[in-house]
């Protein structure tokens, strides 16, 4: 990164003659703006968090800039103003980040509990606490193991296709509306799905293989995108070392290629995986929700955890308690699943390949 | 501009050597049944994808056909249906969508571009990379949380700055007439952003991170200070990777639906008071609020609006691919 061969701003030669501000003038002046908005919004009436940073924030851009287009000169107060800009974009997106995963576990641990996890929502109405959502854990998981079913080996083959055969303008075509395709709208594969299915088996049809063949075409460009980028970088050597030794390619593609991005492609399908499976879309056209148990992929609705979690807060009251705590649930999950592919790149990677 | 065209990943892609080995082994008589099998399989998969993708159209348009060919008296027997036609009741829609997506990109991408630099150019090196796997966390979060946190948590914290916004620039038809609860499309809008910054972020930061060095060293031996630099040599560099990725996100805010749907109280008027609720609402987010109900025409009905954003959606997406395949390699997915 250029940063590091970039003299520090404090000895570069620009406008000699020119003062400095000090390297303690930045907390001063950050310091300083807290106070003052701190100040002024008593003065105004009652000072929230969120006001006094916000108005912290601009005061302390506004006074470092002025402050050092004082001492400093023009083209370093914007360089300053810069920085505190592109710093403060950083920061302004880490409030989303660090509120919502507060409110998640703080509203979800309220009603998050053992017996939460393995009841169902049969017989429960009005404004009764109990319930539970391991129909929900159970489905959830169910039709994202059949997208995976049903993604993982078109994906891979797709991308063997394209790093090992495809030449010309198939592979091109091939290539480009794979990116386009993971920008397909998540409600128009839930569509796909329900056309799809309706069509063949009748207007009334529901099951759970509606839902994972939706969330299929959400995954398969994801897994093709992550799969060729670890076959590429598997090292021509080892293949050509194959070659030589007579093995056919095919074999040379089974047992070197796939074998050493294993674990790479592992960890792309696990994010994929962690990708759809928080869908709700689609899911919500589909498969529904019901409130027992239903564990046969091909008949009748089923129950996710992400409609669950968007059914409870439509209904409200003591719903949203337990939308909270599904919330909660699914991000578990998907963190798990992000962990475990990270953990599992990182380990099982050969050395060398990256 | 040399440096430009070279590839990021040249090291990794197939060199003629290769493909010479493969022709040969191919042709040998060894395994020549196994490899035409697998080179059929993997050929046959990778057709698989382009058939899908036809696919989709073509079912959408099956179910969509009944809508698409009704009379106006017999749309208009389904209880919600506005207008006399498909392409009516789309309107609207269409225009919310739209409008969605653009005050969601009008408030993303300054903040992405600003992350993007914080990242690639001036954060300390060593934090980085955990710095840009904290912004990639956004991206992992399902949509019907960000739903949750902006319906309950968004609402009552912005809506006192919709208040004073309304109050102080509420001459503007733009900001007139607040009302609390926020569920307007301005909140949306903001979760729509959130939604959508990582994308934006991750693909500007990855062409910000291929500005040649030597263009930004030659910026800062001339004296440049570090704005500067970045204005001279990485931006104009970034451009069109920042536009293509603007592209992709507002691809992905088209089409984005349960935030939309938690969050705006639905509206079916050209209007531009994004403060008022009852106003807007978009094609995503009513197919979800309409279809376990629908049945029969409707169904189709809906069918029909969602043909509409899947061709959208398509068009923005195949532009903003189009921009980037014809510079990097890099995409959305990876």
């Amino acid at each position: 990164m250029a940063v590091d061969t970039a003299p520090a701003s404090g000895s570069s030669l620009v406008d000699p003659g020119q003062g400095r501000l000090p390297s303690w003038s930045t907390g001063a002046f950050a310091a300083g703006g807290l106070a003052v908005a701190f100040l002024l919004l008593l003065a105004l009436g009652s000072p929230t968090v969120a006001g006094v940073v916000g108005l912290g924030a601009v005061l302390f851009a506004v006074a470092s800039t002025v402050a050092s287009f004082v001492v400093e000169g023009r083209r370093r107060a914007v360089d300053r103003l810069a920085t505190t800009l592109v710093s403060g974009a950083f920061l302004l997106a880490l409030i989303p980040l660090v509120s919502l995963i507060l409110l998640v576990v703080g509203r979800g641990m309220e009603s998050f509990s053992w017996t939460f996890l393995t009841t169902n929502m049969v017989g429960i109405f009005g404004d009764m606490t109990e319930g539970g959502i391991a129909h929900a854990i159970v489905g959830t998981l169910l039709i994202t193991l059949a997208a995976a079913v049903i993604s993982v080996p078109i994906g891979l083959l797709t991308a063997i296709y394209l790093v090992e055969y495809g030449r010309g303008p198939l592979a091109r075509s091939i290539t480009f509306l794979v990116d386009v395709m993971t920008g397909i709208p998540s409600i128009v594969a839930g569509l796909f799905g329900f056309a799809l299915f309706t069509l063949i088996f009748g207007p009334a049809y529901r099951a759970g293989i509606m839902g994972a063949v939706a969330l299929a075409l959400l995954m398969t460009p994801v897994v093709i995108r992550s799969v060729e980028e670890m076959l590429r970088l598997v090292p021509n050597e080892l293949r050509e070392a194959s070659y030589a030794l007579g093995v056919p390619k095919w074999l040379t593609i089974v047992k070197v290629v796939l074998r050493t991005a294993a674990a790479g492609i592992v960890t792309g399908v696990m994010l994929a995986l962690a990708r759809v499976i928080g869908e709700t879309a689609p899911l919500l056209l589909t498969v529904g929700l019901v409130a027992q148990m239903n564990s046969n992929l091909f008949e009748g609705r089923m129950a996710t955890l992400p409609v669950f979690a968007f059914r409870q807060y439509e209904q409200g009251g003591t719903g949203i308690d337990r939308a909270w705590a599904a919330a909660l649930t699914l991000i578990l999950i998907v963190m798990l699943l992000n962990l475990a592919a990270r953990l599992i790149s990182r380990w099982f990677t050969p050395k060398g390949a990256r | 501009m040399a440096l430009t065209t070279t590839p990021r990943r040249s090291g990794t892609s197939p060199d003629g050597e290769h493909v010479d080995a493969a022709a040969a082994v191919r042709t040998a008589p060894t395994g020549r049944l196994g490899s035409k099998v697998f080179a059929g399989f993997s050929t046959g998969a990778g057709i698989l994808i382009l058939v899908t993708l036809a696919a989709v159209a073509l079912f959408l348009v099956l179910r969509a056909w009944p809508a698409l060919t009704a009379s106006s008296e017999e749309l208009n027997g389904i209880s919600w249906f506005q207008g006399d036609s498909v392409a009516e009741y789309v309107g609207p829609l269409i225009f919310g969508t739209l409008l969605a997506a653009l005050l969601a990109l009008l408030m993303a991408v300054p903040v992405s571009v600003g992350i993007a630099l914080f990242i690639s150019h001036y954060a300390p090196r060593r934090l980085a990379q955990g710095l840009g796997y904290l912004i990639d966390l956004l991206a992992a979060i399902p949509s019907v949380v960000y739903g949750l946190w902006g319906a309950l948590w968004l609402l009552p914290v912005v809506s006192p700055f919709f208040q004073w916004l309304s109050g102080t620039l509420g001459f503007i038809p733009l900001f007139s007439d607040y009302q609390a609860p926020a569920r307007n499309i301005m909140s949306a809008g903001i979760v729509l952003a959130v939604m959508i910054l990582p994308i934006i972020t991750a693909v500007s930061r990855e062409v910000f991170l291929q500005t040649p060095r030597l263009h930004e060293e030659a910026s800062l031996a001339l004296g440049a200070t570090r704005w500067e630099m970045v204005r001279q040599a990485v931006l104009p560099f970034g451009r069109s990777g920042v536009i293509s990725a603007s592209m992709l996100g507002l691809g992905r805010a088209l089409g984005e639906t349960m935030a939309v749907l938690m969050i705006i109280s639905p509206g079916l008027l050209y209007s531009f008071h994004v403060l008022q609720p009852g106003q807007h609402q978009t094609i995503a987010a009513n197919i979800a609020a309409k279809f376990p109900e629908a049945s029969g025409l409707s169904v189709s009905a809906l069918i029909a609006t969602g043909l509409a954003l899947f061709v959208i959606t398509f068009a923005v997406n195949f532009a903003a691919r189009w921009v980037i395949a014809r510079r990097a390699e890099f995409s959305g997915a990876n």
